[in-house]
């Protein structure tokens, strides 16, 4: 990346962010209004759309954290570190907005707001994991073995992921799989109709696109902040 | 294939012989596992009938807490006195100073909790002597002890070494604790097998997973 590309902000950038504000307001208005209510639950199974849809962003932003984590023990070039730590701080942020719209979800359906089911378990090892990979990088000096033990726990760290991912379909659970298939025990399962599968479509939409941005200038803030730590050094030397 | 394991039995050998110099770390953990139980005594009421149910959970919380005093201790006596620098230097793949260091590692949870299980099983009249659940303790000790060696060696580069290890190690750790303390619970109370199969399931493929990831990343970790 050019020193001047790094600088200005790019114009797609800004374009992007419109997009997504547009594309979070039109989610908001179809979860709403376009959406049905849903007969048992009621207005609070509306939660649902953006409850799926952080998840799935936060997942698959630890997922591309550790992605990165492996190109960059393969190749060692910072960008990756920067785009690791970019990627599980949003996935960090999501993830948390998934806990706390199901935990309000919760609170009507299974008439509590946590319960120690698996999912919810999973889920919050997932969450807590990613925070020590942040104290990790905070307690290394050394920049270049920040961003080697960085990838390393975040490979280590990801195989959360598809724990959690899957442990609403492997264990007995109360946590409904409303795709696919799930555990007939599940409390507050429902069946979708189609304006419900399109508005969940659309927040899924909505959300990565919105998740794409916040990465995009969060790995930009990574950058900068690269420079500044550069011209210090310089000036350091004079 | 056999200079490797005699390297690796090398390693877990000087291991257990400094160990056995000053039993020192042995100590430590052996009184400190004593004091938890002590805690959990007061903090349960462990009276006859908790206690059938709760022995599980409250000696796996045990030795992972005990556990991460012989993490800690493992890596520091080696960047003591730059003990890591010579082994280091040995002409041998990294992967045999890790799994040593594993074995070793093992080896100290499971002396402790040679000690504290009769003890346990006196103090509270709890029937310990169950081949299921010793076999529990060495899947779970082997899986805590592969992914605490390589995290030990990763704090000990900290700045805050003690500080960060169980923060670092308790995450990733549940897995194990949570199938470990099913399935002791389930031999315990004489469980069919059916119902144990699936927490012993993920306790073997932590042990082959973590371990696995071990090999391919500890050369990456000590490296300078």
């Amino acid at each position: 990346m050019s020193s001047k590309s790094i600088a200005a902000r790019p114009r797609f950038l800004t374009l992007l962010s419109t997009l997504s504000a547009l594309l979070i307001l039109a989610a908001t208005w179809m979860v709403f209004f376009f959406a049905p209510r849903e007969a048992v639950m009621g207005e609070v199974q509306r939660v649902f759309y953006f409850h799926v849809s952080t998840g799935w962003v936060g997942m698959v932003a630890f997922l591309s954290a550790a992605i990165a984590g492996i190109i960059y023990l393969i190749r060692p070039d910072k960008k990756w570190d920067v785009f690791a730590v970019a990627a599980v701080e949003i996935g960090l942020v999501y993830s948390f907005v998934n806990i706390v719209s199901g935990s309000i979800w919760a609170r009507p359906t299974w008439n509590t707001w946590w319960t120690w089911d698996p999912r919810l378990v999973t889920a919050s090892v997932m969450e807590l994991t990613f925070l020590a990979y942040l104290l990790l990088r905070q307690s290394m000096e050394d920049p270049e073995r920040r961003a080697r033990f960085g990838a390393i726990y975040s490979i280590l760290g990801s195989l959360t992921v598809p724990l959690t991912y899957m442990s609403i379909r492997i264990w007995r659970t109360i946590h409904p799989v409303v795709i696919g298939s799930g555990d007939p025990g599940a409390k507050g399962d429902f069946s979708m109709t189609q304006p419900m599968v399109t508005t969940l479509m659309f927040s899924l939409l909505a959300f990565t696109v919105f998740g794409v941005t916040l990465l995009w200038h969060r790995v930009r803030l990574g950058w900068l902040s690269e420079r500044v730590e550069e011209f210090r050094l310089k000036s350091m030397e004079m | 294939m056999v200079p490797y394991l005699a390297t690796v039995i090398a390693i877990l050998r000087k291991d257990l012989a400094v160990e056995w110099r000053s039993r020192q770390l042995l100590a430590a953990m052996l009184i400190f596992t004593l004091l938890v139980i002590l805690i959990f005594n007061f903090a349960l009421e462990l009276d006859a009938r908790v206690r059938s149910e709760v022995s599980a959970g409250v000696l796996w919380a045990t030795f992972a807490f005990a556990g991460t005093l012989g993490l800690n201790r493992s890596m520091a006596i080696e960047k003591e006195g730059k003990a890591l620098d010579g082994l280091l230097l040995a002409p041998v793949d990294r992967s045999v100073i890790y799994l040593g260091k594993t074995l070793a590692n093992l080896s100290f949870m499971l002396a402790v909790a040679l000690f504290t299980l009769p003890i346990y099983s006196v103090l509270y009249n709890v029937d310990l002597l169950n081949g299921g659940f010793l076999l529990v303790l060495l899947l779970g000790s082997w899986g805590y002890s592969a992914i605490g060696t390589i995290l030990s060696a990763m704090a000990i580069q900290a700045r805050s070494r003690e500080l960060l290890l169980p923060v670092l190690l308790f995450p990733l750790v549940i897995p194990v604790l949570v199938a470990a303390v099913r399935a002791s619970s389930f031999f315990l109370q004489d469980l069919e097998l059916i119902y144990i199969w699936p927490s012993l399931n993920l306790l073997i493929a932590y042990g082959l997973i973590i371990p696995a990831m071990g090999f391919m990343f500890f050369d990456l970790i000590v490296e300078e």
